[in-house]
């Protein structure tokens, strides 16, 4: 069957939006976990990053990736008990904590990675099974045949990474998690009054301990899904700001997990648009440079940030330590 | 009426079943404050028993021990006759203790069924404990009158429903011992009528309640037995039908050896300060202020009796102008802007009043800045501590902070110190001594001596006189009885946001105040 080239770009698109809202997925679900139980976590992009940079060293050393994936998500595990035992235990400020992990992150990959394989930071690329390869969702060719749905299922929702369907996956269990199970309720309930749960005779530590790990293997999860799934190998501040661009996109959200998704595929969207489009003509009249159609998501991310997007309530007691008053 | 005769008629009360509660010699201390000291109690299964006392006497750090937030150094807990050890609210909820605090623990935008749950789920899964809960509220609603809507928001609800969400938690765990802590401050008095109802539908179904309050309408009409505590210790037990409002007052404040403060009698002389029907409602919607009228003369100080918490601090506020209110209120015949532009801290000094207030560390100082630092607030503007429009000068500022230290007597008199590392005493004097030396017309001045050591008090309460004596108005506010007797001219009693009466101090004693600070007038309910 015979497509338009129309529909083949609508198509690839698509296919393109998917793979890259993953990471933001990842660390959105992350940053939800943590915030819903109050405390806040900036450090998403640093925990990210240094799981990226184990996944690849880890993949490239023992030449599998799911033991790489594993290092990566061990190391964001590393940066999420610090920011636990600052944030949570010792009740320190926990967006000080966070910049500092992401300054950690950011200054420790690229020694590391010199040290290790004087590449300028880089790791060396990895190949065969030390990277994440796509799988072909059943009856995909058997229903390229189908009108519009057949395409749509054989290009755009088959054929990707396995963390891409675990990525989607996660969003209705977070959603479960949240909403139908008692650890939720509890979580919910510690980010909005922790005396609340504190009189009920729930540990408030140990609850929001819990949460920020949870963060950690998200965020280990979207490291190494850069790293050693939509890359080949580590570079250098390769998390680009998407810390923060899933920040913005869980306030957009409003710390739920399904507007979460859409958030995120929005600028999934505009950053595959800037990847397929650089240049966008405009009936003619003139071209709108690369420059701007790249700046997309992060323009997002300022207007959401600035309040534009309607009023977003954060989680009542969010970025608030915990102190038993009497 | 002795201690005696008090024990005596405890003893009969006991009967031969366990007590439900039992505490034995619980003691506890917050660094060199004794906040409870050697307290037995004994409370009989079935009975709703009131504590009372005045603030600070002890009440909920007791409750507070029971509940497993604070450990005890000192003592033992008896639960039905059986010894328990109570490290944190959860075993405290395991001894059947379900507490209902002053400011609720409830999760605003939860539903009612969710808060209910919380912490006490049947399982991993949340659907059957919320049907469980549902079914639960259901028969609780018609047993007790304890009704409400199950799937509404909290932030949705009166706070005498968000009450009745407390006591439901507490019974969805199976509590058999109900504390509440002041429950009635925050309610309105049908909603208050409806709790007693529903505590005494608790009594009669075997439950032992326990009600902290200050106010003696509601010991006298819904408890059974009666412990008065004062200063950290527990001065009597009886049985409510046995004693009179009286002596509970007199227990409750006891008899204070007077501080003699020396003073000439007061020459009062025009009227500086009138309040007119005087209003106030608070963000939860609760009159605080329930339409006051006071006057304060030149040369006079008007001392304003009370409990914490019936309306004072926020009569100070409004004088301050930082709370705003509905009335009138005249300084010096001109009428004052209480809800508009004009009603901040600012126009208010500028009309000649100064304020200290009753919690320095939050109001009065800010504690990292250094003394001189604190010096300027509110008075920025002041010339002498500028040097032009975009400089201020800190050496005069400074110069003029060591002369006010000295004047008042701040040790040690440096004006780099911060707040924070004075004594409370002298953090006090540097408070006096910003708001005094402006020479105001009205002096506001909140709890003046609260936790302030003895040498202290004695000069701040002789520079409140002096300044009397130069003819400026002052209006007091003290919870401490002795304070309002030896420093006022005249006294005012507030209870629940009015004015009880108004009495001169040589003509009454602690007794008397005691009782209109409870909310009794000749013996009387108000």
């Amino acid at each position: 069957m015979e497509h338009s080239q129309e529909f083949i770009l609508f198509l690839v698109t698509l296919n393109q939006m998917i793979t890259v809202s993953v990471v933001l997925i990842f660390a959105g679900l992350a940053g939800l976990f943590s915030e819903r139980s109050g405390i806040f976590d900036i450090g998403l992009e640093g925990k990210m990053l240094i799981s990226a940079f184990f996944a690849a060293a880890v993949s490239y050393e023992t030449g599998n990736v799911w033991i790489g994936m594993l290092g990566g998500i061990a190391a964001s595990m590393v940066f999420a008990v610090i920011h636990g035992v600052t944030s949570i235990t010792f009740r320190g400020n926990q967006l000080i904590s966070g910049v500092a992990l992401n300054f950690l992150a950011s200054g420790l990959t690229v020694v590391l990675g010199n040290a290790w394989y004087q590449k300028g930071g880089q790791t060396p690329a990895l190949s065969g099974a030390a990277r994440f390869h796509p799988i072909e969702l059943p009856f995909a060719d058997a229903l390229r045949d189908v009108p519009l749905l057949g395409p749509i299922y054989a290009d755009v929702i088959s054929g990707h990474k396995p963390l891409v369907y675990v990525a989607f996956a996660l969003v209705p269990l977070t959603w479960w998690i949240l909403f139908r199970t008692r650890f939720g309720l509890r979580l919910r309930a510690v980010g909005e009054n922790p005396a609340s749960v504190d009189t009920a005779g729930i540990s408030v530590i140990r609850l929001r301990f819990a949460a920020v790990l949870i963060a950690g293997v998200l965020c280990g999860m979207a490291g190494a899904y850069l790293s050693t799934s939509q890359g080949a190998a580590f570079g250098r501040e390769m998390t680009a700001g998407r810390g923060y661009i899933a920040l913005a996109a869980l306030i957009f959200a409003k710390w739920r997990p399904w507007y979460l998704l859409m958030a995120t595929l929005l600028f999934g969207l505009l950053e595959a648009i800037s990847n397929l489009f650089p240049n966008i003509d405009v009936f003619g009249l003139f071209t709108i440079p690369v420059q701007f159609t790249q700046a997309l998501p992060y323009i997002l991310t300022v207007v959401i940030l600035a309040g534009f997007v309607g009023k977003a309530v954060p989680p009542r007691a969010g970025g608030e330590p915990y102190v038993k008053e009497r | 009426m002795g201690s005696n005769a008090a024990e005596g008629r405890q003893a009969t009360a006991a009967s031969s079943t366990p007590p439900a509660i039992e505490l034995r010699g619980i003691s506890k201390a917050f660094g060199p404050v004794q906040a409870n000291k050697d307290i037995s109690l004994s409370v009989r299964k079935g009975a709703i028993h009131g504590i009372v006392g005045e603030n600070g006497a002890g009440k909920s750090t007791l409750m507070s021990i029971l509940y497993g937030f604070y450990k005890a150094d000192a003592g033992e807990i008896f639960i039905n006759g059986e010894q328990v050890h109570i490290h944190n609210s959860q075993d405290a909820i395991a001894a059947g203790i379900g507490m209902v605090f002053q400011h609720f623990k409830l999760v605003e935008n939860f539903t009612v069924l969710e808060n209910v749950i919380l912490g006490a789920e049947e399982g991993a899964m949340l659907r059957p404990s919320l049907a469980k809960a549902r079914e639960l509220l259901g028969r609780l609603a018609e047993e007790y009158e304890l009704s409400v809507d199950p799937d509404a928001l909290i932030e949705d609800l009166t706070v005498g429903h968000q009450q009745r969400v407390e006591i439901l938690k507490a019974l969805y765990r199976k509590a058999d011992i109900l504390i509440l802590d002041e429950p009635t401050g925050v309610l309105t008095p049908s909603e208050a009528d409806h709790l007693f109802r529903i505590l005494r539908n608790l009594r009669d179904e075997g439950k032992t309640i326990i009600l902290i309050t200050h106010k003696l309408r509601e010991i006298m009409e819904i408890t059974d037995t009666v412990s008065v505590m004062r200063r950290g210790e527990m001065t009597a037990t009886v049985e409510t039908a046995s004693t009179s409002p009286e002596e509970l007052a007199e227990l409750m404040v006891g008899r204070k050896v007077l501080l003699q403060v020396e003073k000439k009698p007061a020459e009062p002389r025009d009227v500086v300060l009138e309040i007119e029907d005087l209003k106030v409602t608070d963000e939860n919607g609760v009159e605080r202020l329930k339409g006051i009228s006071l006057q304060v003369r030149a040369g006079e100080i008007l001392g304003i009796a009370g409990v914490s918490g019936n309306g004072q601090s926020e009569l100070l506020e409004v004088l301050g102008g930082y709370r705003t209110a509905s009335g009138s209120i005249r300084l010096n015949g001109r009428a004052l802007d209480l809800s508009g532009r004009h009603s901040d801290g600012q126009s208010r000094r500028a009309a000649g009043i100064a304020h200290v207030p009753e919690d320095r560390q939050r109001e009065g100082l800010i504690m990292e800045f250094a003394a001189w630092e604190n010096i300027a607030f509110g008075y920025h503007n002041d010339p002498r501590y500028n040097r032009n429009a975009l400089f201020m000068d800190n050496a005069a500022l400074r110069a003029d902070t060591r002369e006010k230290m000295e004047r008042f007597d701040v040790r040690p008199p440096i004006p780099e110190l911060a707040a924070r590392n004075f004594s409370g005493g002298n953090q006090q004097k540097i408070v006096l001594a910003r708001e005094i030396e402006r020479n105001p017309d009205l002096l506001l001045v909140g709890q003046p001596t609260r936790g302030v050591d003895i040498g202290a008090i004695e000069f701040i309460h002789k520079r409140i006189i002096e300044l009397r004596d130069q003819g400026k108005a002052i209006l007091l506010v003290s919870v401490e009885l002795e304070e309002i007797l030896s420093l006022s001219d005249r006294i005012a009693v507030m209870f629940d946001g009015r004015i009880m009466g108004e009495r001169l101090p040589h003509e009454t004693d602690e007794k008397e105040l005691g009782l209109l600070m409870a909310g009794m007038q000749n013996g009387e309910a108000a």
